[in-house]
């Protein structure tokens, strides 16, 4: 068993011990907002926040987060997708198929936070690691800004 | 995917060996008239045709027979109908329907439920607004009966029907309208254009506030009790077949229940995805590796170019190209080529199945219920009216999710059978990579004389690559004298070749053991790199700005010229451009829209750098400005993809990539600025979801050639270290 905390609460979870993070997500904690999309860190749409920080949870053991860490997902990011990042992603209309965007939204998230007015380099490093497909590049841009205004 | 218009239904089945079984298609608008069990607390529901539901509570459903998949007609095709029944916005919630070709098959499709080929809003243009119009027109009539005023005395707007000082809402006349007779489509009068008020509006999508909380259900999030997860060992080479296996050592993975052979492979099932990968990984198979283990890329190139020096099959032909190229002032010769592709959408394939006595149920994302409804019919020994399909959200399709073969569909029917038990079976990334369906790489050769004037005079030009549709069941219509007309569209039909009086257009379509389908945009992803690259050099060779050259041949084309002209002016083609830059154009049409592009460029070392892409498009009527801007800034970053760094190797019959760290596709980081800039068009729409990506490659591969002299031939884009 392991105590994992996601999303504010302490969930026990009968899970074997080598499962990655993302699996216990989505196959046992039922949270299937948390994308599965390479299995290999490489397109980001497993992103959830460790304590804040950026996470791919596809490669990440779920036993080394079990130690009191605050694991965030997107159903957890806003009770009603009033987060600054998703009030912008809605304004400018960022999303089309909508696979990878709970990873891309977490990575702005977590972007936002760390740096509140990020510039366009910042925002090729933290979100070049998200895939996607449907090319919704330039709106993420456009939208991690809008959502540094609203704060 | 094409254009596929008209396909009877008849030659559809008649070219499916596989197929069997007859459905009843309606072509008009179905379901009509019947009060329909309102979910939650919208009471009693109007429901006046298959399309639309009008709740009590004034909720206003919209049933899509098409899919999701990205490409926005959640919106669009929700928007037709609530121009027709004045609907107010603000109620509208869209729900994608169960597969039924009896209610929701395209005649264009020979009366299949399909979403494909750029199709749904030209497909559906007149029967989505005709829907809302029939609904509209039942409560009118409902209201005038209540209100003892003739229909003539009542307008609508925003959900209300108005009489005077009294008003009722659609909800309050929901009861009385389900009562009344249904409208005959072909007495239905739509809006003047001048009218429209949500036509032509720029409008945000209807599916954003799930899909940014992570709400929204895509097949791979399909959860229930009892659900399994399977995942199959396929074959590491095309054509391969399982010689025997040892299931002992997967069986012994903690929460796997079950090895069983399936026809593509063997299927571990298990408790979650973990257990069925684990256990998936500790399964031993041994192939049989069949008559494609040699299969290597260098050398499949080598054939086709073999190939190419033998007759073809004739695609287009004019007067005498071989004679007048003899009379020509100069030639040009070149070869152009592309490698196979996978589309790799974000979302890895699954399907969900779960089977009973009399009745199969599936949850996908599927591009294609009908030919689904009708293999998984036969797989199960069912009607194909008795496969119900709850079509999820598509985490992207890009033409994978529409197979002729049904492939991971009928395989997923298969898994369940063999487990005795509901089952999602999933892929992983890598088994996309590499046991998919690619777009087949092609070789082009081409011989083009130009005159005296520097213009064309005699062009020959030969393709040589796989057919996507022979063998299936869209061959009767789509596979003429010998050729596939997805692989030569774009060239056979091109506006330079058009109206040249000698030329020759021929086509090899080889079998290699590849399994090869449409990748967005189909052959337009190869023949409008070769054809705007190759105007490119014939305008060099002759001396001329690339914009003119393209002008004096696109004479005879308004619709070609109106867009370049648009992107050049809107790129400032001839301003002076930061050092170090320089720009690209290309035009090409497809799927009965008009878009040209140009690029900007710089060069990092032997890295090609887009900064900026300016698209012009004509797709007729714009039915959602802002959705069709979101495809063209889908389309450039597509094509960027194939056009930088895309490409499927093969070696020892075995693809030589895996995932995304080698099969690389575009990133934020390398993602240009894109402008869009739509003509207005009063004209019918056009396709939109694919005709963004053709024009890119040969864009950015002109400009690439403006900035360092580097003619580039061949996809993805590598300059040379000279």
């Amino acid at each position: 068993m392991l105590t994992l905390n996601i999303n504010g609460k302490d969930q026990e979870l009968d899970v074997p011990a080598d499962m990655p993070l993302l699996w216990v997500l989505r196959d046992v904690a039922h949270l299937t907002g948390t994308k599965f999309g390479c299995g290999m860190a490489q397109c980001g749409a497993c992103t959830v926040h460790v304590d804040g920080a950026p996470l791919r949870s596809c490669i990440t053991p779920a036993t080394a987060v079990a130690h009191g860490q605050k694991i965030l997902t997107i159903e957890g990011l806003s009770a009603d997708g009033s987060h600054p990042v998703q009030q912008a992603w809605a304004e400018l209309d960022v999303v089309q198929c909508g696979y990878c965007q709970s990873g891309q939204i977490m990575s702005a998230a977590a972007l936002l936070a760390k740096i509140p007015k990020p510039t366009d380099s910042d925002i090729d490093q933290a979100l070049s690691g998200n895939i996607c497909r449907c090319g919704t590049y330039p709106r993420i841009r456009a939208a991690v800004k809008r959502a540094a205004e609203i704060g | 995917m094409n254009r596929i218009n008209p396909v009877s239904r008849r030659s559809f089945l008649k070219g499916s060996a596989v197929l069997g079984g007859g459905l009843v298609v309606a072509f008009v608008i179905p379901g009509a008239n019947r009060f329909a069990l309102g979910a939650e607390n919208q009471g009693n529901v109007f429901a006046p045709n298959a399309f639309l539901r009008i709740g009590n509570d004034n909720s206003i459903t919209v049933l899509l027979g098409h899919s999701e998949m990205g490409q926005g007609i959640w919106t669009g095709l929700t928007m037709l109908i609530a121009e027709e029944l004045d609907a107010d916005w603000s109620k509208i919630r869209v729900e994608h329907a169960p597969a039924s070709a009896a209610d929701y098959g395209l005649p264009g499709f020979g009366g299949m439920q399909i979403t494909g080929g750029s199709t749904s809003t030209w497909m559906e243009f007149d029967r989505y607004r005709q829907a809302g119009a029939a609904a509209r027109l039942m409560l009118i009539e409902a209201a005038a009966k209540r209100f003892d005023v003739a229909p003539s005395q009542i307008r609508t707007e925003s959900g209300v029907v108005i009489a005077g000082d009294k008003r009722a809402t659609y909800g309050e006349l929901a009861d009385d309208a389900a009562k009344l007779p249904v409208p005959d489509p072909a007495s239905i009068k739509f809006k003047d254009a001048k009218d429209w008020k949500v036509i032509g509006k720029p409008t945000k999508r209807l599916d954003t506030p799930e899909k940014i909380t992570g709400q929204a259900k895509f097949g791979m999030d399909v959860q229930f009790d009892g659900l399994m997860t399977a995942m199959v060992a396929r074959p590491p080479v095309f054509g391969g077949s399982v010689k025997s296996f040892e299931g002992a050592e997967a069986l012994a993975v903690p929460g796997v229940h079950k090895v069983v052979q399936v026809p593509t492979g063997v299927a571990v099932i298990a408790d979650h995805y973990w257990a069925a990968k684990l256990g998936r990984d500790a399964l031993k198979v041994e192939w049989d590796l069949g008559p494609n283990a040699g299969l290597d890329s260098q050398q499949l190139l080598e054939s086709f170019r073999k190939l190419a020096a033998t007759p073809g099959t004739s695609a287009s032909k004019a007067g005498d190209a071989t004679a007048t190229l003899g009379k020509s002032v100069k030639t040009i010769e070149a070869e152009y080529s592309v490698p196979y592709l996978a589309h790799a959408p974000m979302e890895p394939l699954n399907c969900t199945v779960k089977i009973s006595k009399d009745k199969c149920e599936i949850w996908t994302g599927t591009q294609f219920q009908t030919l689904d409804q009708m293999i998984a019919g036969k797989i199960t020994g069912l009607k194909p009216e008795q496969v119900e399909i709850h079509t999820q959200f598509l985490g992207g399709g890009f033409g994978r999710r529409a197979n002729p073969t049904s492939d991971f569909v009928s395989e997923a029917v298969y898994v369940a059978k063999a487990a005795g038990g509901p089952v999602k079976t999933v892929w992983a990334r890598e088994d996309d990579i590499r046991g998919g369906y690619y777009r087949s790489a092609f070789l082009h050769q081409a011989r083009i004389g130009l005159g005296a004037d520097g213009m064309p005079m005699a062009w020959k030009h030969v393709l040589v690559g796989q057919s996507i549709l022979t063998g299936t069941s869209f061959a009767a219509t789509m596979v003429k004298d010998g050729v596939d007309k997805t692989s030569v569209e774009g060239v056979a039909d091109s506006p330079y070749l058009v109206g040249l009086a000698n030329h020759q257009v021929e086509l090899h379509s080889p079998q290699t053991g590849i399994s090869v389908l449409w990748l967005r945009s189909v052959g337009h992803t190869h023949t409008a790199f070769v054809m705007e690259s190759l105007i490119d050099e014939l305008a060099d060779a002759a001396g001329k700005d690339p914009v003119e050259y393209r002008r004096a041949l696109l004479k005879a084309h308004p619709r070609h010229l109106g867009v370049l002209n648009l992107a050049v002016e809107k790129a400032n083609w001839k301003a002076p451009l930061p050092d170090g830059h320089a720009l690209g154009v290309a035009v090409h049409e497809s799927f009965g829209s008009y878009v040209a592009q140009v690029a900007e460029v710089s060069q990092d070392n032997l890295a090609i750098r887009v900064h900026r892409v300016v698209c012009a498009v004509d797709c007729g009527i714009a039915v959602n400005p802002q959705g069709i801007a979101a495809q063209m800034e889908s389309g450039i970053t597509f094509g960027l993809g194939f056009t930088l760094h895309s490409k499927l190797t093969f070696k020892n019959g075995q693809v030589e990539q895996s995932n995304y760290h080698d099969y690389q596709v575009l990133r934020l980081n390398e993602m240009p600025v894109v402008e869009v800039h739509i003509v207005p068009s009063s004209d019918k729409p056009g396709g939109i979801g694919e005709v963004g990506v053709p024009p890119v490659a040969p864009a950015v591969a002109n400009a690439v050639f403006a900035l360092t002299g580097q003619r580039l031939r061949e996809l993805p884009l590598q300059l040379s270290g000279v």
